[in-house]
Order: structure tokens, then sequence, then C-alpha cells
């Protein structure tokens, strides 16, 4: 019976490396209740008591065995089943994607908001207001009274002789001062407006964004700080800024502020014209007379304002050649930023 | 002594008298005058006149008939003259004229023949054969040709003078001189030039100075070539003076000619209202009473700080010349530049503040540059009218607060040291301003002064100690932002559109000519017309850009502004309204429900609930059947949306429908709701029903939709429309609507029992309100 026993096991292992093999016949064959080895565990009886367990242990050992067997044969059919399958399901992974559209921001957009982003960090709030101004906000109150030579009509658009069309943000401050009391702490971005024709560096309207601190003890060091931070933040960490000396009516001292080009690094290119620098920013200490205008006692408090070009940086930032096509509008431009 | 005033001027170019007070003044102070004799006076309407005809007198041997040009008309002549021929320039006594002696010329007639005048010999116009030696004695003194037919015999070969007899004491030959008289006369007579300054605060300081007998010409190369490399032209050397002298010291001069200049007083005063005025550059101005002038007895002959009058101009025949060097108020000089359009480098430089304490060192550099040059000579004594001192500008040096101001650590010996280095004088704590810096006021002023030569970049970066402070943007600020992002997710690109447009775009999108939209804010002074007036609207800006797009063959666009619009108000003095306006516009990306979607789903994002849709026929804008304004439950207007009128697409050249859609930003924004309150999710499935109807075209599906919510209540969770037919097996003017009502009860499954009566209730209702029936 043992060889018996042998053999079945070793018939069921040559079935199972067959090529189309029957699982279920095989079962059936080898382990159903008339299959093979149930016929040699009914001639059980005719064995000795001693012979019996040690056959029925080898019986059972077989069909364990073989029930192994065909299950395991049972997976890798599935698993290959499976495969071949999932070769037919390829797809070609090189055909275009198939994503929603998404609109732009206009680049205009993209960079003020940048600025927004790190001016509240530094806890500035935004201020807005209106594009259509009294020239007292625009002037007076800046420190540049009537007949200044700053006022010169050619390059402001008035409505009647009292209003115009703001051509800096600046009056935003006036309004601020003239309503808060310190500390204040204020970034003013904004459309402005110039009597320039439009080409590719001018355009009659453009957008701007100030900033104001007024406050006790605030120093000319807090206003290069602000600054460079901001440029850090804007333009990459590695950015310096450098002060240089103007002249603007509203503050004392001013300054012109450059920073380092942040398209060379400061080696000089096309950008930065080789100069390794970019003007961006205008900036000063306010002018005494402009607290005063506004009802802050400029001995007890100090202030600085500074105002950029939104154009400029974004016509930097992105190597944009001409400012017309930031109004222009045409899709082809907005869809690359 | 005889002294020929003629020859006196030539030293005292200003003397204005009369033969008798110069007489009298004189002997006032010693230098006695016997009388004066007033030399030509006797001769008077002797013209030249050129014979142009002579004729035998008919009935006398030795007389002939001459006809003579005398400027303006012709004359005929009988003479005895045997050496006068035709084309002969003759002195013509024109009767009734008077000749050397008080003879008097009548008309007269000689043997019948009437004679105008008489022609004349040198002894009847006074003069001898050594004064005329190219005269003949006894005949007709022939002119030569530097006069001209009609000119004043007695002018043209000078006989007018007074001649001075001064009886002149031993003690003082050099009087006997007409330098020595000339000296005496300057002292009795003070300064032949006067100036009257008679607004002060316009004119703090007017210096002045003569100079005689200038030889106009051109300016030595040096000067020339620095004039050019300066951006200047060189004129005369007179005149390149003056701009030599403004760009060396800063200080604007003008040259006046003497000779224009009537009496001998110059007034520095305000023009009156009217007052006419030529400039040198030969322009015609109306001058006002805010404007100063520099005016001789009669006439303003200098825009002061502006521009000399053509009046007074240096020309190649002036003979002496006043050189001005003044202090005008610089708002003055830029409201007369820019009112009578002059901006003139003199005027940019006085319009910013120049130092009155200027003035006299850039006279005497010029006088000295005259003398230099050779180009005249420089009359002693000048006038120097300074009516408004400068104030002297002193404040204190406050090293600490300039320290705490910059940031900075600097010792107080340090800030002097660059103070010093910039002409200031510090003494006990107290800087003096120099003259020539108006600019400096303030601690600030200092404290700039300091730290410019100190180095700006040698401050060290700090940040502002103030306490911990929130930056946020306003909620308003936020929900904007959130907006365009929103946008720009739902697939749109932001554009950014010019704030001014042209009137005419009214037009382009069809406004009524009595839109009040068409009220808009006017530029004064605009570019051009395209940018003329502030926007009212932002349609046309975005159709604009729709065009552009699909000229340039992009086939769908889809884009959206933030774009500001300006209404003006009723007060003309008022600032007008800026609202923002959510403008969405595409074309070949979808159709009406794809905007009205995107209405839809703006207003769910902005937390705005049951917003009202309902058609708009009558926005000329709009196609009058695809169009929508929407609204809060509560009845406010919130926007516009549709497909544009087919002829405004065709106006602006868009190949294929356009939808647009204009949301008032303040009016989304005041009905925004960003509180979010959880609801439990559902315990109990829903159950569905099914309704299909075929109803006129005239029914709306919001109708039907509405009564169905209302007939269902609470039940109904929603209702959606899936199905709209209309064609074969539904009836011309019909349409087939298939809808979706989901039912739902929060506290059990609903039985169908239950369904089935909500389903009865949402029929009748149909029928009873909008007399539509199931579908049979």
């Amino acid at each position: 019976m043992k060889e018996k026993l042998e053999q079945i096991r070793r018939e069921a292992e040559e079935r199972l490396k067959a090529q189309n093999v029957d699982l279920e016949e095989l079962r059936i064959r080898f382990l159903g209740k008339k299959g093979e080895l149930t016929s040699v565990l009914r001639g059980m009886g005719a064995l000795t008591p001693e012979e019996r367990p040690v056959i029925g242990q080898m019986a059972n050992e077989v069909r364990a065995y073989i029930e192994k067997a065909i299950a395991e044969k049972g997976e890798e059919l599935k698993k290959e089943l499976l495969k071949s399958k999932l070769k037919k399901e390829r797809l070609d992974v090189t055909m275009p994607g198939n994503a929603p559209k998404v609109g732009k921001r206009h680049p205009l957009a993209k960079v003020e908001m940048e600025m927004w982003d790190i001016f509240l960090g530094m806890g500035f709030d935004i201020a807005e207001g209106p594009e259509v101004e009294y020239d007292y906000y625009r002037f007076q109150a800046l420190n540049i009274p009537e007949n200044h030579p700053a006022r010169d009509t050619q390059d402001t658009f008035y409505v009647t002789p009292k209003i115009l069309l703001r051509s800096q943000t600046s009056p935003v401050q006036a309004r601020v001062m003239e309503k808060q009391k310190p500390p204040i702490r204020i970034i003013s971005p904004g459309r402005v407006y110039r009597s320039d024709e439009v080409d590719a560096t001018h355009s009659p309207m453009f957008h701007q964004l100030e900033g104001l601190v007024v406050d006790k003890g605030i120093t000319m060091g807090d206003l290069k700080g602000t600054l460079e931070l901001f440029a850090q933040k804007m333009f990459g960490e590695k950015t310096r800024i450098r002060f240089r000396p103007h002249h603007f009516p509203f503050t004392e001292p001013s300054a012109e502020v450059d920073v380092s080009c942040f398209v060379c690094g400061g080696k000089g290119c096309r950008v930065c014209k080789g100069e390794g620098w970019i003007e961006i920013l205008g900036a000063g200490m306010v002018h005494p007379n402009v607290l005063r205008n506004c009802g802050i006692d400029p001995d007890v408090y100090s202030g600085f304002a500074f105002g950029m070009g939104i154009e400029r940086i974004v016509m930097c930032k992105y190597g944009i050649d001409d400012m017309r096509l930031l109004y222009e509008n045409d899709v082809r431009f907005l869809e690359q930023f | 002594m005889n002294l020929s005033l003629e020859w006196l001027k030539e030293f005292t170019p200003a003397l204005e008298t009369t033969p008798h007070e110069y007489s009298d003044k004189m002997t006032d102070t010693g230098s006695k005058v016997e009388g004066f004799d007033e030399l030509g006076k006797d001769i008077v309407n002797v013209k030249a006149g050129r014979i142009t005809k002579i004729e035998k007198h008919p009935d006398a041997d030795r007389l002939v008939v001459c006809q003579v040009n005398v400027g303006d008309r012709s004359v005929q002549i009988v003479t005895a003259a045997t050496n006068v021929y035709e084309g002969a320039l003759v002195p013509v006594a024109l009767a009734p004229a008077t000749l050397n002696g008080g003879l008097e010329i009548k008309k007269t007639k000689m043997r019948g023949i009437e004679s105008e005048g008489m022609f004349c010999s040198i002894a009847e116009l006074g003069l001898t054969l050594n004064d005329m030696p190219s005269a003949v004695e006894d005949g007709i003194l022939i002119l030569n040709d530097e006069c001209k037919e009609g000119d004043d015999v007695a002018d043209a070969l000078k006989l007018r003078d007074v001649a001075v007899e001064f009886e002149i004491t031993s003690n003082r030959p050099d009087c006997l001189s007409v330098i020595g008289l000339a000296r005496e006369t300057a002292a009795t007579y003070g300064d032949f030039l006067s100036v009257e300054v008679k607004d002060v605060d316009k004119c703090p300081r007017y210096t002045a100075r003569y100079v005689k007998n200038v030889r106009i010409a051109p300016s030595p190369l040096w000067m020339r070539m620095r004039l050019r490399a300066s951006g200047v032209r060189p004129i005369n050397n007179i005149v390149d003076i003056t701009n030599y002298v403004m760009l060396e010291y800063g200080q604007p001069m003008h040259a006046f000619d003497a000779s224009c200049l009537s009496g001998s007083k110059i007034t520095v005063r305000r023009a009156a209202e009217g007052e006419k005025f030529k400039s040198l550059d030969d322009k015609d101005h109306v001058l006002r009473s805010d404007m100063l002038v520099i005016a001789d007895d009669e006439k303003a002959v200098a825009l002061a700080g502006v521009m000399g009058g053509a009046n007074s101009e240096i020309k190649d025949t002036t003979v002496n010349v006043v050189f001005e060097s003044a202090n005008f108020d610089g708002a003055s000089v830029r409201i007369a530049a820019r009112d009578n359009a002059m901006r003139t480098e003199s005027s940019s430089r006085f319009e910013k503040g120049l130092d009155p304490e200027n003035t006299l060192p850039a006279l005497e550099r010029a006088c000295e540059l005259v003398e230099l040059l050779g180009a005249g000579e420089v009359v002693d004594g000048y006038i120097d009218v300074y009516g408004k001192k400068k104030t002297e500008v002193t404040l204190p040096l406050e090293a600490d607060r300039i320290n705490a101001f910059l940031g900075t650590d600097l010792s107080e010996e340090y800030m002097i040291k660059i103070l010093e280095k910039l002409e200031f004088k510090v003494e006990n704590g107290i800087i003096q301003v120099p003259h020539f810096r108006s600019d400096i006021e303030y601690m600030n002023d200092v404290a700039e002064e300091v730290i410019r030569i100190h180095g700006y970049n040698s401050i060290e970066s700090t940040l502002f100690k103030s306490g911990v402070k929130i930056g946020l943007p306003t909620r308003e600020q936020a929900y904007r932002r959130r907006l365009c992002d929103y946008l720009c997710a739902l697939g749109f690109d932001e554009i950014y559109t010019f704030s001014f447009i042209s009137p005419k775009y009214y037009d382009r999108i069809a406004l009524p000519e009595n839109s009040p939209l068409r009220r808009s804010v006017v530029i004064s002074n605009p570019l051009g017309e395209d940018t003329s007036v502030m926007r009212t609207t932002a349609l046309p800006s975005l159709l604009e850009v729709l065009s552009h797009n699909d000229n340039h063959h992009t086939h769908g666009v889809s884009l959206y502004e933030m774009a500001k619009v300006y209404l003006p108000s009723d007060d003309a003095e008022a600032l007008p309204e800026e609202k923002f306006k959510v403008m969405i516009g595409f074309y070949g990306e979808g159709d009406f429900y794809r905007m009205k979607g995107v209405v839809e789903s703006v207003l769910a994002e902005s937390g705005i609930k049951d917003a009202v849709y309902s058609a708009c026929p009558d926005d000329p804008s709009y196609h009058p059947g695809r169009c929508a304004v929407v609204s809060s439950a509560d009845g406010r207007a919130i926007g516009v949306f549709g497909e544009i009128h087919p002829s405004v697409q065709k106006t602006y050249g868009i190949g294929s429908p356009v939808y647009a859609a204009e949301l008032d930003l303040n009016t989304l924004f005041a009905l925004s709701n960003f509180d979010t309150h959880y609801t439990p999710l559902p315990k109990y499935p829903a159950t569905t029903r099914d309704f299909a109807f075929v109803v006129s075209d005239e029914i709306e599906v919001g109708a039907i939709e509405n009564v169905m919510k209302k007939a269902g209540g609470k039940t109904v969770e929603s209702v959606k429309l899936f199905d709209v037919y209309r064609g074969e097996q539904v009836p011309e003017g019909m349409k087939s609507l298939a809808f979706n009502v989901s039912m739902r009860s929060p506290d059990h499954t609903l039985t169908d029992e239950e369904a089935d009566k909500v389903t009865k209730k949402i029929l009748t209702l149909l029928e009873r309100e909008l007399g539509i029936t199931l579908r049979s």
C-alpha cells in the first residue's frame, strides 16, 4: 500500500506539470469520493493494526500534499491569466493627457500677489484709495505746494483743476495717515496714470505698489532692513540691495534703490544691461511736512515710505521686452505664466 | 568849450534831457553853461528827392522844370540851377519849409509855372565846403546814395545836434574834453538807469549794469565750443555771455538793447490784465496781472525770468546794452512760463527757486567777460535793488536725534566735518546753511547731508521693533483674490485692460444715446481720443481683447477681468464712484449655459443661495433672446450675462458667438456668506421619481422647477432636469422635458405610498399652476 500511495503522489505531481491541466478533474480523480486516494484508504481495513496508523498518516500526508499542490497551481494559473489580461490592456502612455483647462492669473496680478504675501507676512495691511483723486492728496499733502516744479501738467492727467488721475499711489498714504494714528504699516498697490505715449517701456496706465511705516523710533536702517528682506523673499535669498541718494519732495532723506540682478546674480547680463544692478524702488524717510500735513507730529514719530513699479519688476522677472504685451492680453502670452 | 550832446551821449548813453534842463543842472553843479545852439533846428521839411525828368521852361531860357520823386509823391520844382540832371538825388525844401537862418519857402509860380518848393545848396543848409567837400559851392547839393527818396535831409546829414557852450574854469582843464564833461554829467545825473521793483515778493532782487559801445560779433571759439558742448546754440557775443554766465553761475541773465528802452527807468511790475507782449521768438502773448514783467516807461520789455521781448532784442546794430541779473519767485515764473507755453532754460531754473545772493556775482562775471571779449565798454556802477533779503537759515545740530533717525552711530565731530565740507558753518551746536542751499530746513535735511556723504549703504539694515502685528487683507480684498483664483480654476485667463477708453466705444456696444453710462469722467488733457474718458463699463475692453485674440486665430478663449469702472458724481467737485466689475467672457469654448454655469458657480463659491435668473430682452449689447439678469432672492441686481448681440459681435469682428457676464463685485461681496455649518450625512436612502412632460416652448424650466419644489416641500431634496427634446413626436412649438426628483426623509426610509403621495401633490400643483400634465 505504501507503494501505491507513493505512486499516487508521483502521478499527481506529474499531472500537475502538464500544459493544460484541468485542476478540477485532477481534484476529483485523486481526492474525490471515488478518487484514487479514497479507494486506497478504503482498503485500510485489510491492514494490520500496526500498519494502519502508519499507512493512515502516510495517506493523509499524500492528501495534504496533493491539496496544496492543486491550490498552488490554481494561484499560479490565476496570476498568469491576470497577467495576460493586463498585457492586453496596455495603453500608449506617450499619448497626450487630458487635463481640464485651468486659467492663469495675469502676470501683473501674479507678481502683485507675491508682494502682498511677503508684506502681509511682515505685518503690513493693504490700503486702497481712489484712482481719480483730489490734487490735494497727490500734491499739497505730500509736500508739493501749488506751482512746485514737480506738478508739471505734462505728466499728470487732469479731470478738473482740482481732480486728477493719480500719477502714483502715494495719495493713499496721505489718506491713511489722516485717518489712522501710528503705528501704521501699509502697502498700497494700484493703478496709476501718467501722460506717456505707449511704447515698449512706457504706458499711460501702469501699476505701483507703495509702502508706508510710521511709528515711534522708525529708522532709516529699518527702511533698509525691510527692503532687503522684501528683495530676498521676492528675488531670492542671495539678493543684495543698494541705496543711491535721490530727491523726492515727500521723503527726506530719499533714495533710489537697486537690487542685485536676479537673473545673473550681479555678474551683468541683458536684463540688468550689464550693470549687475536693477533699479526698482524709490524710498526714503517720510518728510516732516508730510507727517505734519496729515496731523502726525514729526518730533514724536518718524516713518519710511517706498514705492515700486510692478510692470518693471514683471518685465525683468519674466524677461518681457515690450510693455504693450501686458495690456494686449493675447492668450498665447497670458498662458505662459 | 563847445560840447556836442550827440558826442556826449556816447559816454552817457542813457541821458534823457532837454538842452535847457541840461544847462541848468550842469551850471548848478559847477560846470557853467554859457548857452547852447540847437544846430539844424531851422531846417524843416527838407527831403531827399530824385529828379525823374527835366524839361525846358516854356517862357524862360534859364529855368528848367523838374519832376521830383520825394518818396511818397512826385512834385514839380522850377530851378535855375545848372548842375542838376535826371537821376540826381537832391535836397528839396518842400513848401512850406524853412532853411538855414529861418528862410521860409512857399509855393510859387515862376514865369507862370508852379514850383512846389526849392532845391537846396550847402549854404542854404548852413554848411560850408569844409563841411561838405564834395559839394559845389554855388550849385545844388548832390546827395550820395546813403539816403533815399523821402528821407529827412537834416537827419541824414546829421545836422541836428545841440552844441552846449561851457565856461570852464582854469582849475579844471580836464573838463576841456568830452570825457571830462561826461564824467561831470554822470556825477550830476547819478545813475542813468534806475530800477523800481513794484512787487518785491515776486522779485526779491534785481541787479543791472550798463555796457556801451558794444560790438556785436560772434563770440570767441572757446566760448562757442563750451556753449555747444552744453547744448546751447551760440548767437552773438552779448547773448552768448548771458548764456555762458547762466551755465557757469546757474543764474539766468538777460540783455536788453538800451536804445529800445524808453526813458531811463526800468520797472519790475505785474502785467496789466490783458497786456500784450511779443517775446523775442516773435510769438504774441496776452498777459495776466499775476505775471511779472520788466518794463520801461511805456511797455513790457521782458516776461520776468522767462523770455525777453522782441522789442528790445539784441541786434547786429545794438550799441548799448543793459544786462539784467535778477532773482524772481519760482512759482510766479512757473505760472507765467506754463500759461504762455514758453518753458525756457531760464524759467526752468527760476521755478526751482534760485539764490538771490548769486545775482551780483553773475552780473560781475558777465561784465568781466564783456571786457575779456572786447565786446563793449562796461559803464561804472551797477544797480542793485535787493528788496527781500534772504534770511539766513540756521538750525541746531542734533547729533543724537540724527543717529536715532538714521539708525547710525556717528560722532558729532564727524557730522561737523561732513557739513563743513559742504560749506555749512557749525558753531556752538548751530548750523548755518550756505546761502546757495535753499533745501535745508529740518533735521531730516541735515541727516541726509550727513548720510549721503558718509554713504547710504553703510547704514546697517535693521527691522523695526514695534510689537507683533498681524497683516491681513480686508475681507473684501481676500474675497477679490479668492474670486480671481476661482475663475482661473474654472479655466478663465485673467486680463488687464486700460481704465480709459474712447467715448466711441459706447457706440460699439450699442449703448443708446440717452444711456446714463455715456456720462463719463472726462480727462481734460488726454493723450488721444482713445484714452480720453474713464470707462463706465468694462464691456468694450473685454470685447476688444476677445476680438484681438480671434484676429490672431486663437479658436477659443475664456477670459475674466476684475475691472474698475468710474461713475461720475452729479457734483463736479466730487470724486467719481469707483467700482469693481467681474467681467467674464469667452468665445469658441461653450454656449449660454456654460456662462450661466460659471455665474452659478461664482455665486455658489460666494455662498450666495437662491439667486433668481430672469430673461433680459432689452440690454442693447446682448442677444434679446439669450440674455439674463441675475439678482439675489431679495431682488438686489448682481449682474447681467448672455450672448453678445450679433451686430455688436460683428462690430468687433469676432467670428463666432461671444458670451459675456458683468457682475457687480460690491453686490456679490455684500451678499457673500462664508459661514459654513456641517449638515449630518443622510441616514436613510432617497427615493427618486422621474417625470416627463410635453409643454409649450413658452413655459420656462425654472417655473416648473419652482412649482415642483413648492409642491414637494421639505421632502423634495432636489429637482434635476435631465432631458430636453424637440423634434419628431413632439408637436411644433412644444418641448419634451424630463426631470428627476429625489425625495428623502431625515428620520425614516420613505415608503412607496409616501413617495406616491408627494408625486401626486407635485402633479396636481403643476396642472393647476402651469396647466401641464405627465406625458402620456
